[in-house]
């Protein structure tokens, strides 16, 4: 039958082109311990559940002798599919073609699932695996970057946009993922930069391998691009997957809620902080003993430590946590902790998600490197996050809130709906060491024994001082509440803030300071 | 316990705060004030010519170096009168950013 010669004319062009770069290629691709794009995909989406575009897609390059070549789908998969139920957009660059490397035809399928995600409002998810532009197509490639670029920056806030670097991205290419709300990196086989090793050493004569200079770690650590680090591209996949559960799809909705669970009673907040405001504690087990299950999804794990940021479930709602932690650098706000949290409060913002502050900090981190390195300019982006949030912001303070600091993590003056305190809370100008040696200076230098009228006095600050009750009596801190009490507070502060409502003035766009 | 391992002591406001310190902070750069008598490369490039000699009196503005940098020949210029005690460069070296081209006496 004619219709049946058909159909086998079309499987046996899908099979052709399906096998990408062919064989040899592919090969290649699994000795580097990389899975082919498109098992990339089945493997991140719901069984069954992708559909692919534009699979017949080829170039139509004529110089340098590119006519006479056939790329399958020109070295990009684009379609969508669903994980756990959410429909998402995704395109996957196919490195065993060409090197995944970028031309026209190619930008034109990732620009065309972008704006379907778009328009349909769903997530976006980028997994790159490329050399970069196609050096043969000339500045149509270079074209095809800005316009991925530019529908990156215009979809930004209104669907999330996830980059998963699985091989080289590498030059151009990677500001596609610097403008995305998250990136992914797996160890060993993610590599980004801007100049590769071999120029740096012509140019520099700076020797570095590509590992050292724009690997997983590096980015992971130092850098601050990547948001999440996995061993293995498995558990990468699952990283995204869980990613996926605690985000609305886009930014008129909310994340999905879920049945909530009691946290774990191994976390007892009455014990995990100390009384002495200078003793270190791991402040994520605070999160873990409000969170329902205990369960917190960590973001920026490696990278300023000082700071934490990531995702939990209040009475089953997707809740962002931000707080400073004791354990690392006193839990100080330096330039690279506000960039950290004030990014991560405009995403929670962007998405309706409420945001949680758990405050303990001494204060800003001193020192040249620091000052010359823009810290005002930076810290300035927390101040700026939290005032212009209008989601629902609960605000705790465990133990030390000074000066600066205080302001800054969203205190009720930056228009936090609910200000909790434990009793063991110092909310203070700044800590009473310092505030005593200025107040008290000339009692202390006059006195036969300075050092013990500085201990006395510091004594005097702190009883008078050092404690929630001065900002409660102004209204500053809502209640002053036990550890035990805490979850039921939080909870209070989510539930009550459920149909929040705040104006905004009409303004085309604010100046964040970035 | 793990978690407290690898203590440090840092210092906030005259406060001692028992803590991890972090790589970042630890291997920070210790702030060096600039000294007008050394001329430092400000890019890294090659050094495509040295217009002047040691112990050559040279005034504000002169031009010292041309430094082929970024693809461009840069003309380094003086900052100030004086005299210039040693060139620590010659004509064809590659130098990093930061490196001490000359000094002035």
């Amino acid at each position: 039958m004619v219709v049946n010669k058909k159909i086998r004319e079309l499987q046996e062009k899908r099979k052709q082109i399906l096998l990408g770069g062919g064989e040899q290629a592919i090969e290649k691709q699994k000795a580097m311990g990389k899975r082919t794009a498109r098992e990339r995909i089945m493997a991140l989406l719901d069984k069954d559940s992708f559909i692919e575009y534009d699979l017949f897609v080829e170039h139509d390059a004529r110089d340098f002798d590119m006519d006479k070549k056939s790329l399958p789908s020109d070295g990009v998969i684009i379609g969508s599919g669903t994980i756990y139920g959410a429909p998402v957009g995704i395109y996957a660059q196919d490195f065993t073609v060409a090197g995944g490397s970028l031309g026209q035809m190619h930008s034109r399928k990732i620009t065309k699932i972008m704006d379907h995600a778009l328009k349909m409002r769903m997530p976006l998810i980028g997994i790159n695996d490329s050399g970069g532009a196609r050096i043969q197509e000339g500045v149509n490639s270079l074209a095809g970057y800005g316009e991925i670029f530019f529908r990156n920056t215009i979809s930004s806030g209104i669907i999330p946009q996830i980059s998963v670097i699985l091989g080289p991205c590498a030059g151009g290419a990677v500001y596609s993922p610097a403008l995305t709300d998250f990136v992914f990196v797996v160890d060993k086989i993610s590599k980004m930069f801007i100049t590769g090793p071999e120029v740096i050493k012509t140019v520099l004569g700076e020797e570095i391998s590509m590992e050292d200079l724009g690997g997983a770690r590096v980015h992971s650590e130092i850098t601050g691009n990547a948001h999440f680090f996995a061993a293995s591209e498995d558990e990468c996949f699952e990283q995204i997957k869980r990613l996926v559960t605690f985000i609305p799809w886009n930014n008129s909705r909310k994340a999905k809620s879920f049945e909530p669970g009691e946290p774990d009673r191994k976390y007892d907040p009455e014990k995990i902080v100390p009384d002495d405001p200078t003793l270190p504690y791991d402040v994520r087990d605070v999160i873990r003993s409000v969170a329902d299950n205990s369960d917190f999804f960590e973001i920026m794990e490696l990278y300023a430590k000082n700071i934490v940021i990531g995702f939990g479930r209040m009475g089953g709602r997707t809740t962002g946590f931000v707080a400073n932690q004791p354990l690392e650098m006193a839990g100080v706000l330096d330039v690279d902790s506000s960039d950290k949290a004030a990014r991560f409060i405009r995403y929670c913002d962007a998405f309706n998600i409420p945001i949680i502050t758990l405050v303990d900090l001494p204060g800003y981190l001193p020192g040249v490197d620091q000052e010359h390195a823009g810290v005002i300019r930076h810290g300035a982006k927390v101040l700026y996050a939290y005032s212009e949030a209008t989601v629902p912001k609960i605000t705790l303070i465990l133990r030390k809130a000074y000066g600066g600091g205080y302001i800054a993590m969203s205190s009720r003056h930056l228009r936090a709906d609910f200000v909790f305190a434990w009793p063991g809370a110092e909310i203070a100008v700044m800590g009473p060491e310092g505030a005593a040696n200025i107040i008290f200076r000339k009692e202390i230098m006059s006195s036969d024994d300075p050092e013990e009228t500085r201990k006395e006095k510091i004594g005097e600050y702190k009883a008078k001082f050092a404690n929630p009750y001065v900002a409660a009596a102004r209204g500053y801190v809502d209640a002053v509440i036990e550890p035990r009490e805490t979850r039921r507070f939080l909870l209070h502060g989510i539930l009550a803030s459920e149909n929040k409502v705040v104006k905004v003035l009409d303004k085309k766009h604010g100046l964040p300071p970035f | 316990m793990k978690k407290t391992e690898n203590l440090g002591i840092l210092n906030i406001n005259t406060i001692l705060y028992k803590t991890r310190l972090s790589p970042k902070f630890i291997n920070r750069n210790v702030y060096k004030p600039t000294d007008p008598k050394m001329i430092m490369s400000y890019l890294p490039g090659t050094i495509l010519d040295i217009l002047v000699k040691e112990e050559q009196h040279v005034r504000k503005g002169e031009h010292l170096v041309i430094l082929d940098a970024m693809k461009m020949q840069n003309i380094m210029k003086c900052d100030i009168d004086g005299i210039i005690m040693k060139i620590h460069v010659k004509k064809g070296d590659k130098v990093s950013k930061g490196t001490v081209l000359m000094e002035f006496k």
